[in-house]
């Protein structure tokens, strides 16, 4: 029932349509007058000044202030990312293991780490990190090892899922032609896994870099920080045009890897009556993804 | 343990804070968010655009970013002001932005769910002659929210421990902050972090039960 089906409503008749004329009229009006509130209260507080916006023309505001913080972002969204993936690989992995005293421990950790609120975490390691490995900035490795454990918890139940989704013949044939277990995971359950959820980590890698702006809150030079404190520092007044431009850069980024995540759902969507996928895989991954 | 003892009503009073902030913010994300899938999937083209442009906009800002501007944009330059006194203005302000923040992710729980009522149920809801919101309100919403109670349990915990976000609004009452005070006057305390951690899982663990059973108990038979 996506909008393109709209079988909540028939075709209008004379007197909906009417109806519906007098909605879009009212929602249109309501819309525009926000919009004009917005423009007002800008304008009497001098928000739209040639000032406050003339210094994103200059190529010192890009090189010296939005291109480092954007690099400093995503150098820490590729460090975790990269990190998380290893880390849900192996708990996930971990978790699926025969061994209970392999199983167990590891199930405690996902379970933990995913129920910390990732900012205790990050303030945790954060305070902690100098006391244990002496003096130095420890930012950016506070905000790295928290998004690793946090989003590597969230991804190990991802291809944990994953893999108990692949059909039960699968594992059952690998064994038949002579796989071990670990040949029967590696050859042939954990890249069917990897590939039934794909979205599914796809869009945990966007809740990933949207979680590096908290880097903003204990002192990581981001994107975040650039437009908050640095820019209006240099550009006095700048802070509320500064935060809409860095704003507008965060949803574009987000927006890129997220229409990724929904092309690859589609696509697998369009394969998925040759793979393997079971109706429980698609239930865990809607389940998964708004954390 | 010292320093537990010593700040242990500071820390309890900062968490209540988080509590009463979830609470407040899982009703308003929950009708805020019903009232935006209903405009995503009505029959006026306007409401979908404006629900949908809504949804993708805030659902990919991060939520630093969503308070910080809510104190910053909202309160600063629009003049909005809840109360005079500023915590509790940035405390409005905070269940202001993680309510719409929230709402974005129950409105795509939501549609997900509608998604799972087959269309036989909404082609008899119109050939029985109800309309748009009658069929909406009557036929499909309590079937695609039966269908997704897990998924609205895991939105809820997920926005009860990014309530510990609400510094970015400069609202400096709740436990993280008072943490992070603590450990700037005594330096860092395993048991402070530990006793914070344990009181934010007894909260979210009790969440995800009763979503579990609730789910299992409410699902639909088809």
């Amino acid at each position: 029932m996506s909008p393109q089906s709209p079988v909540l409503f028939d075709a209008l008749g004379p007197r909906g349509q009417l109806r519906n004329n007098a909605l879009t009229l009212l929602a249109t009006i309501a819309m525009l007058s926000v919009a004009w509130f917005v423009y007002a209260k800008f304008d009497e507080k001098g928000q739209w000044s040639g000032q406050l916006w003339r210094h994103f023309l200059s190529a010192r505001t890009w090189t010296e202030f939005i291109g480092p913080g954007l690099a400093a972002t995503l150098k820490a969204a590729a460090l975790g990312a990269v990190f998380a993936l290893l880390f849900g690989a192996a708990f996930g992995l971990a978790r699926l293991s025969d061994h209970t005293w392999i199983q167990r421990p590891a199930a405690a950790v996902v379970e933990i780490f995913r129920a910390i609120p990732l900012l205790l975490l990050i303030f945790f390691i954060a305070y902690s990190s100098p006391a244990l490995f002496g003096s130095g900035d420890y930012t950016r490795f506070a905000l790295v090892t928290g998004l690793t454990v946090y989003n590597g918890s969230v991804l190990a139940d991802v291809l944990r899922a994953g893999v108990l989704a692949v059909a039960k013949g699968q594992s059952e044939a690998a064994y038949a032609i002579g796989l071990r277990k670990g040949g029967v995971m590696w050859l042939v359950l954990f890249p069917q896994a990897v590939t039934v959820m794909m979205p599914a980590i796809v869009s945990q890698l966007v809740v990933l870099v949207k979680d590096t702006a908290l880097g903003y809150i204990i002192g990581h030079q981001d994107l975040l920080s650039y437009g908050f404190q640095i820019l209006p520092a240099n550009y006095f007044g700048t802070r509320v045009s500064s935060a809409i431009v860095v704003g507008l850069i965060y949803v574009g980024l987000n927006m890129t890897l997220s229409a990724l995540a929904n092309r690859l759902e589609q696509r697998h969507r369009r394969t998925a009556v040759r793979t393997v996928a079971s109706p429980g895989a698609s239930a865990t991954v809607v389940s998964l993804r708004y954390t | 343990m010292d320093d537990l003892i010593r700040y242990a009503p500071a820390l309890a009073a900062g968490f209540l804070k988080n509590v009463q902030l979830a609470a407040i913010c899982a009703v308003f994300s929950l009708i805020l968010g019903t009232a935006l899938v209903t405009m995503r999937v009505a029959p006026t083209p306007v409401l979908r655009v404006v629900s949908g442009v809504f949804v993708n906009v805030i659902r990919n800002t991060p939520l630093t970013l969503v308070l910080a501007f809510s104190a910053v944009g909202l309160s600063d330059t629009l003049g909005l002001t809840f109360s005079s006194v500023p915590r509790t203005n940035s405390f409005w302000l905070v269940v202001l932005g993680l309510s719409a923040y929230t709402s974005a992710f129950v409105c795509e729980a939501l549609r997900s769910g509608i998604n799972t009522v087959p269309l036989g149920q909404a082609e008899a809801a119109r050939s029985i002659g109800l309309t748009f919101s009658q069929s909406l309100s009557l036929i499909v919403l309590p079937q695609a929210f039966r269908s997704v109670v897990a998924p609205l349990g895991s939105v809820m915990i997920a926005m009860t421990k990014n309530t510990t976000v609400a510094i970015a609004a400069g609202y400096l009452a709740e436990s993280a902050f008072v943490m992070k005070d603590t450990f700037d006057t005594t330096g860092v305390s395993i048991p402070i972090f530990l006793s914070l951690v344990a009181a934010f899982m007894a909260v979210t663990l009790p969440i995800g039960f009763c979503a579990g059973w609730l789910a299992r108990r409410l699902a639909v038979a088809r």
